[in-house]
């Protein structure tokens, strides 16, 4: 038991360490530096795009069903975004599809 | 802190809200079948606060792994959390006596919402900060509370709705594309994860893709300054 919450505690404070070194190391009182500013700028375009492809990361291409589901919802919550410009209707739509995919077509 | 504040809050969450209950359910249901109870799941979700990890975690309870493979398997895991914060320190300057909890609860999801935020008036910002990251932490602990309190007895088949949190990214994605002059940062981020990930395969992608990234956007620099 001793060791569980070790375990825990452990890994919530790395994960907090890592949350707060940014605002640690820049965040004072001070002017932010303009190279910092300009990564928080530029960053969220970059790591949106890597976030995407962290979660589809596990799709196997070689064997079936070659991520076709990912692919297609994916395509369906672009265009609905594209077309409507409302994330609650991309996304609900894009996850119906999805669902309906490996429940019923895969 | 206005009606409306609250509505636009919650509306934004709605999908986290369907992505960590069925994520935090299949922890809860997980952490269970390890003989941890209810308790456990939602302790860990309060505190750690981070969906991958935590998983992760459960791995490392059994296994009587080290402390100190604990903490750098935390560090590699969590090593994206920096990039997030480095984001957000200029929205989260005057944030005042909330920004320990704001900082604290930076999760993915969380901060695809908070550095996209809707239309607000200057003043309203820090309430749908707070609100955003205040909710999708009840959502992730509640969703793991249930989760190891119902184990596996769900009346209907929900296989696939944690492809909310794929989408939820995907649409910021593209929000952020259709309301950006410069793709250049976007196709930089897509360019360097696919890279990485072909090269050092599913487990290990995230930290080099960063590395790549972070190189990236340092050489664009010169060039993006003289374009703005």
């Amino acid at each position: 038991m001793n060791h569980t919450v070790l375990v825990i505690a452990v890994t919530a404070l790395v994960t907090m360490f890592l949350r707060f070194v940014p605002f640690l190391l820049f965040g004072g009182k001070r002017e932010t530096p303009a190279y910092i500013s300009y990564l928080g700028r530029l960053l969220p375009y970059a790591v949106m795009a890597m976030l995407v492809v962290y979660c589809l990361r596990n799709i196997s291409f070689l064997s079936a069903p070659f991520g076709v589901p990912e692919l297609i919802s994916c395509a369906v919550v672009a265009l609905l975004h594209v077309w409507k410009r409302s994330s609650i209707l991309s996304i609900l739509g894009g996850t119906a599809c999805y669902m309906l995919l490996v429940q019923l077509v895969f | 802190m206005k009606k409306d504040v609250l509505k636009k809050a919650f509306v934004a969450t709605v999908p986290v809200l369907s992505g960590y209950l069925v994520i935090g359910l299949s922890f809860g249901v997980v952490l269970q079948s390890r003989g941890y109870g209810a308790l456990w799941s939602a302790a860990m979700s309060a505190f750690i606060y981070a969906g991958s990890m935590q998983f992760v975690a459960v791995e490392l309870m059994s296994s009587a792994a080290s402390l100190f493979t604990v903490a750098l398997t935390t560090l590699m895991v969590n090593m994206r959390h920096v990039f997030y914060g480095l984001s957000m320190i200029d929205r989260y300057k005057n944030t005042g006596k909330a920004k320990p909890y704001l900082i604290f609860a930076l999760t993915d999801e969380t901060y695809s919402l908070v550095c996209n935020p809707p239309e607000l008036p200057r003043e309203e910002e820090k309430s749908f900060y707070i609100l955003v990251s205040a909710l999708d932490h009840v959502y992730w602990i509640l969703g793991s509370f249930l989760g190891s309190l119902l184990g596996s007895v769900l009346p209907f088949s929900t296989e696939g709705i944690d492809f909310a949190l794929t989408a939820l990214f995907v649409s910021v994605f593209v929000e952020q594309w259709l309301s950006a002059k410069d793709h250049v940062p976007a196709l930089m981020g897509l360019g360097a994860s696919v890279l990485c990930l072909l090269i050092f395969g599913a487990d290990n992608f995230l930290i080099p893709a960063m590395v790549l990234i972070l190189l990236g956007l340092t050489l664009y620099r010169g060039r993006e300054e003289a374009r703005a």
